[in-house]
């Protein structure tokens, strides 16, 4: 049964990617903003779990629940304050800037939380796993891919059934228009990008528990 | 643009520049120090290796101090990384201006600097990493015996694969199983020596009737083992090894948990040889074995400061408030060495009278007795390696949690004592 295996294991490492994936291609679908620090953010927001982790002494799934909110902080500033001014007809004033803030990113981490490589402990959740039939899978790779699911579905349900969403798609498809009928781009991209941060969260919890990173891990 | 102003000030700027900074040297001159460069992974997933240097360094500088001697130690990071070891290595000998150089763990980091050393006809002293990966690794070609040339400054010392091959198969011999090993080595210089083909486990396996299943090499800092847990599951593996970087192992580990393969020894160089590694998994560590260089229990004294194994770990837990790791004693001999070399050598300033000096060394370090005379070395390597005992030990649970390095196997050093027999996992 080594191929059937073989694809157990691999959707579920999906499951990893597509967290990592959701986070990004909202904030492109809605502003056209391809974000080169992405990852970066993902690495920045384990540190903050593990911070949490480490010196509060809480559940890592905990953990994450408070850094949502302060991910979803710091998303919104990000983009008000910054990312909304790179935005015009020109795609690489953006890409120049969210490059520039990976670099930002990194080298901060570098300096704060050294090169060592960390996780996040999640006690003997790690490695307990179950039998089905005639494969096992662990316990923490089935939550990563049914969050992943979870996430997706509820991204959709937002888009399509709520009036954020309705704005969402309304900015998306013509930020003039949607601005006549009194929609504000700019707090609508602040509100996208707090959103991706608030999955990016999800996705660091995963990453940190899964393996190992480190301030540099983010490009990869 | 420069004007005739910016012109005066600029020049009278680097005139002062200079009248101080002769001031200062000879200020240097006077206090001649000898200067010790060193350079270990302080950070970085090999971070583990270099945990013990601080306090290696202050005792070694208190020791020298109050026995009268005038040395300094410039200590450099590689951050586990060879490029930034190569960086360093040549900050030390350019700007540093040091006598000599130490490096210790991995060859990540001692093959960088041992080859800048040797390109700058810098005298180097290196060791924790097996011998062959060090002087085969630094070659032009490694593929072809013929053109390896010996170094005329760089010298190591520490055990060889032929020795971690007979450690850790006298350790499987202890227990029954079906001699089928599944292979973890990755695509660096310590991966690629244990997996080569002439020099690594695989012809000596072979030999010794064991069937070895390698699913090839893999990049350090991977976050999916499930190809290869999957290769070990299908040749159903029951003993796995390899050299492996500690945060890798711990991933490795969880993943064979969570898609249930279990085999009944791991014996695992590099990642094992640290207590954080083993506790980080839990009680999963238990029965978890690895070659073992140096513990509180092997029957060396310091050169330096009469101390025994047992009371430099002693004291390295009282300082520290961690568990001993194996580095100490190499770190201390590297040191002990450089005091031994610098006493023979007439010039501390003079490259080649150094380099001479280390090549003569005959001393008996916490390590054990250290000698560059080619002992049980094939003859291209007898000139720059020296070799140090190595045993093999098992983690073993303690009652009040952590975890003990018990030695359960000595036929390669029988002057280190067993603490106890093998036990398979689970």
């Amino acid at each position: 049964m080594n191929w059937l295996d073989t694809i157990l294991q691999g959707v579920l490492l999906g499951g990893l990617y597509a967290l990592f994936a959701a986070g990004l291609s909202l904030v492109f679908g809605i502003m056209r903003l391809v974000n080169l620090a992405h990852g970066d953010m993902i690495v920045l927001a384990a540190f903050l779990i593990l911070v949490l982790v480490t010196t509060l002494g809480l559940n890592p799934f905990i953990a994450a629940l408070i850094a949502m909110p302060l991910m979803f902080a710091i998303g919104w500033a990000l983009q008000y304050f910054l990312l909304n001014r790179t935005l015009g007809k020109d795609i690489l004033p953006p890409l120049l800037v969210t490059f520039g803030l990976s670099i930002v990113i990194q080298n901060g981490l570098l300096e704060s939380f050294s090169a060592d490589s960390r996780r996040v402990f999640a006690g003997s959740l790690e490695s307990a796993s179950v039998n089905l039939g005639p494969v096992t899978a662990g316990i923490m790779p089935l939550m990563t891919f049914f969050s992943a699911v979870t996430v997706i579905v509820c991204l959709n349900q937002l888009i399509y059934r709520t009036s954020v969403g309705r704005a969402f798609r309304a900015t998306s498809d013509d930020p003039v228009t949607a601005g006549l009928m009194g929609i504000r781009p700019q707090r609508i991209f602040a509100m996208a990008t707090g959103l991706a941060m608030v999955v990016v969260t999800i996705a660091a919890l995963y990453l940190g528990t899964r393996a190992n990173f480190d301030p540099t891990s983010g490009p990869s | 643009m420069f004007t005739r102003r910016d012109f005066l000030k600029t020049t009278a700027a680097t005139g002062a520049l200079a009248a101080t900074s002769g001031l200062a040297a000879p200020a240097i001159a006077q206090d001649a120090a000898i200067k010790l460069g060193y350079v270990s992974p302080q950070t970085g997933p090999l971070a583990a290796f270099g945990e013990a240097d601080k306090f290696v360094i202050d005792s070694f500088l208190s020791t020298t101090k109050s026995m009268g001697l005038n040395y300094e130690v410039v200590v450099k990071d590689s951050q586990s990384n060879p490029n930034r070891a190569a960086e360093v290595a040549k900050e030390l000998i350019v700007d540093d201006e040091v006598n000599l150089i130490l490096v210790a763990s991995t060859p990540e980091t001692t093959n960088p600097v041992a080859t800048t050393c040797e390109a700058e006809e810098m005298p180097c002293i290196s060791t924790v990493a097996p011998w062959q990966p060090w002087f085969i690794g630094q070659q032009g070609n490694p593929g072809d015996p013929a053109s390896w040339k010996p170094f005329n400054y760089a010298y190591h010392f520490f055990w060889g694969l032929e020795d971690v091959i007979a450690v850790f198969t006298n350790m499987w011999s202890q227990i029954e199983t079906n001699k089928k090993v599944g292979g973890l080595f990755p695509n660096d210089g310590d991966g690629n020596a244990w997996g080569d083909k002439v020099v690594g486990f695989p012809p000596v396996l072979e030999k010794m009737g064991y069937g070895l299943i390698d699913p090839g090499r893999y990049q350090n800092m991977t976050d999916d083992f499930s190809a290869q847990i999957n290769a070990f599951k299908s040749g159903q593996c029951e003993i796995i090894t390899g050299v492996v970087i500690p945060p890798d192992f711990t991933t490795f580990w969880n993943q064979a948990k969570q898609q249930g393969f279990a085999p009944k020894i791991a014996s695992i160089g590099k990642a094992l040889l640290f207590p954080q590694t083993v506790e980080a998994l839990g009680n999963a560590g238990h029965n978890l074995s690895s070659e073992v260089w140096w513990t509180p229990s092997h029957p060396f004294k310091s050169s330096l400061t009469g101390e025994s194994a047992a009371q430099v770990a002693a004291a390295f837990t009282k300082a520290t408030n961690r568990p001993w790791t194996q580095p100490i004693g190499f770190a201390h001999a590297l040191f002990e060495l450089a005091v031994d070399v610098m006493k023979r050598a007439g010039d501390p300033a003079d490259s080649d009278v150094v380099a001479q000096a280390i090549a003569a060394t005959k001393l008996d370090t916490l390590v054990g007795p250290i000698a560059w005379d080619g002992k049980g070395l094939p003859p291209f390597a007898a000139k720059n390696i020296a070799k140090t005992p190595l045993v093999g030990g098992q983690w073993r649970l303690k009652d009040g949690g952590g975890y003990d390095l018990v030695i359960t196997d000595n036929k390669t050093a029988p002057n280190i004592p067993v603490g106890g027999k093998m036990e398979a996992i689970g």
